[in-house]
């Protein structure tokens, strides 16, 4: 496993309460460089508050996250985006009037140099067209006539794979995606999955989250399962079985020693 | 990718079919159109096609049955004449309706600034740029007030402008004395407001200013909208708010600023309006704020907000324009306008509904 390495972000005891919800209770996370770790729970567990604190959207009331050591708050995803943490939502957060370019470069476009730029503010459709096709062919997605096509003449899978180009091409230090493949056909699926394996092999590590146990067991290198606001434990997919995390993650079976203290 | 077999814990058994089948499921694929679909296809790239073709054909229609008469440069310009105030309201309409709003409150924020701007120079005897700067502040004023209530209250835009038209249209009336400053008296104390009523000739074309002014306003504004970052923000705004804001767009910044600006070129739009009938009148342009809902609707332009253009706007605004004064000079009921008017919208949002069902 990676863990000889430093890791790349860590959270020690994020706590987070909505009234009298407390969504997280004393909550660890750690990710290593390279890897993918699946974060599984049960409804309710707080995964997604754990994902969301990483991500910007919500700050912890307590805790320390650090990234490459470094203590962070962020206020808002677009802090954690400009600290190089990208999301993959699940509703994509995609514009589907706009373009494939104008959607990969939303909230961040390329102005043109000098005075068009800088007094007309014009943007730069060459320099994005050109970037989004690079990425989008880099990931194999890209059997393409039309860049300035809108996103909404797209299917599911191809809208899906212009969202992971997105963070995969701005995400400098890790990718969140969550539940990626959870409105697609199977076929469409497995397209998505590769498309996962294919930005991990280009360095970049990735948090899934996800409910579908055959998914996450075909991709992860750990799994992070989180119960009633906390890490109850991380486990190697390649030593236990699905029903194994099942049980962990209800609470039915007590996960041994070893696996508590990672 | 082979992850099938480097993987202990590969696809599952149902999947296993899959090898065989399509890999290529994220490319984009182009299968055969019917020639509906590529119709469907190209309006919904460009979406002021429908209202620029209804336009062409229009004026030919009123060519063949009005004759000469009605193509001629002179008749064509004074189209452009008579539709210069709804193509200006229209413009800042459009940006609203954009961002999936509505003001309803257009016309009342532009009476309201030319009634200012008149009092100011007539009563207060303030220099004539001041007054129109100060007309010009109190239509930023109406459309900040419109956007805190929108943007940051979070009331729905309808409810908002409909209670903001009432009000600004009664402090209209209440400011003004339901008084009118006649066209001598702004002669000769104060000729800049009646500056876009000017105009000037091109063999038998007729161009004022204020037509002048629409046709740059709509250029800025299709630049702007089009070609910068904000333009596209505007879009995505009244495309999927949320999408929007996890994309990093401020919405609300956003919309606060595009009342804003409506409230501006409303006010311009005042300005252009005393030029336009030459006095100040607290009673003209009422009907704006339908007017340029009609322009940006038959323009093609969607209420749901996300898609439509500055220049369907135009045209849309035109096409009224063209139907308006074809049926008068034919010697028809002006009712038939009314009617013809009310067909084009119906039509234009059944064309609009259809082309948002498109599909890959």
């Amino acid at each position: 496993m990676t863990q000889a390495q430093d890791p790349i972000l860590t959270a020690r005891g994020l706590v987070k309460r909505y009234g009298r919800v407390t969504a997280l209770d004393n909550a660890d996370f750690d990710l290593y460089p390279g890897e993918i770790l699946a974060v599984i729970g049960d409804n309710g567990a707080g995964k997604s508050s754990l994902i969301k604190a990483i991500s910007g959207a919500v700050t912890p009331d307590e805790g320390e996250i650090r990234l490459d050591g470094k203590p962070i708050a962020f206020k808002s995803p677009m802090e954690a985006r400009e600290a190089g943490i990208e999301t993959v939502y699940q509703n994509l957060a995609l514009s589907p009037a706009l373009s494939i370019a104008d959607n990969m470069f939303l909230g961040r476009e390329i102005r043109k140099q000098g005075f068009l730029g800088q007094w007309m503010r014009m943007l730069d459709r060459p320099a994005m067209e050109k970037r989004a096709r690079d990425k989008l062919t880099e990931l194999g997605l890209m059997t393409i006539q039309n860049i300035s096509q809108a996103v909404e003449t797209l299917s599911g899978g191809q809208r899906q794979g212009v969202a992971v180009a997105r963070a995969a091409a701005f995400g400098s230090k890790m990718v969140i995606m969550d539940e990626p493949t959870a409105a697609l056909g199977v076929k469409e699926s497995r397209r998505v999955l590769e498309l996962i394996l294919d930005v991990k092999k280009r360095g970049l590590p990735i948090v899934l989250i996800s409910h579908n146990m055959p998914h996450v067991f075909e991709v992860a290198d750990r799994i992070h399962i989180h119960r009633l606001g906390r890490r109850l434990c991380v486990i190697d997919p390649k030593q236990y079985t699905m029903s194994d995390a099942v049980a962990f993650m209800t609470g039915a079976k007590v996960p041994p020693e070893a696996a508590l203290a990672a | 990718m082979s992850v099938e077999t480097t993987k202990a814990s590969g696809p599952q058994e149902f999947e296993k079919t899959l090898a065989a089948s399509d890999t290529s499921v994220a490319s984009f694929d182009t299968h055969s159109r019917t020639p509906l679909e590529s119709i469907q296809h190209r309006l919904h790239k460009s979406p002021a096609m429908v209202p620029l073709i209804i336009l062409l054909l229009s004026v030919i229609l009123f060519a063949i049955v009005v004759g000469g008469r009605f193509f001629s440069p002179f008749t064509l310009t004074l189209i452009l004449q008579q539709v210069a105030i709804t193509g200006m309201v229209g413009i800042a309409q459009t940006l609203v309706v954009l961002t999936a709003g509505i003001d309803l409150s257009v016309g009342a924020i532009m009476v309201l600034s030319s009634v200012v701007m008149g009092q100011f120079a007539m009563h207060y005897g303030v220099p004539a740029p001041v007054a129109v700067a100060v007309g010009l502040l109190v239509g930023a004023l109406c459309g900040f007030i419109n956007g805190i209530l929108i943007a940051r209250v979070k009331l729905p835009p309808f409810i908002v402008t409909l209670g903001t038209w009432s009000i600004y249209a009664a402090i209209n009336f209440i400011y003004s004395g339901n008084e009118t400053i006649r066209s001598q008296d702004l002669e000769t104390t104060a000729p800049l407001l009646q500056f876009f009523g000017g105009s000037f000739k091109v063999g038998g074309a007729v161009f004022t200013y204020g037509v002048l002014l629409m046709l740059i306003m709509a250029a800025i504004a299709w630049y702007v909208l089009n070609h910068t970052a904000w333009g596209r923000h505007v879009y995505a705004v009244g495309d999927d708010p949320e999408a929007a804001e996890l994309s990093g767009v401020r919405v609300d910044r956003m919309l606060l600023a595009v009342y804003t600006l409506t409230g501006i070129i409303c006010a311009i739009a005042g300005w252009a309006l005393i030029g336009r009938i030459g006095s100040v009148s607290p009673q003209a342009g009422q009907f704006e704020n339908i007017n340029s809902i009609t322009a940006v609707v038959i323009g093609g332009t969607s209420l749901f907000g996300g898609r439509g253009s500055i220049l369907g706007t135009i045209f849309g605004a035109l096409i009224v324009g063209v139907f308006a004064l074809g049926l008068r000079l034919w010697g028809t009921d002006p009712q038939w306008t009314q009617l013809s008017v009310g067909a084009l919208i119906i039509v234009a949002v059944g064309i609009d509904q259809w082309i948002r069902k498109i599909s890959a």
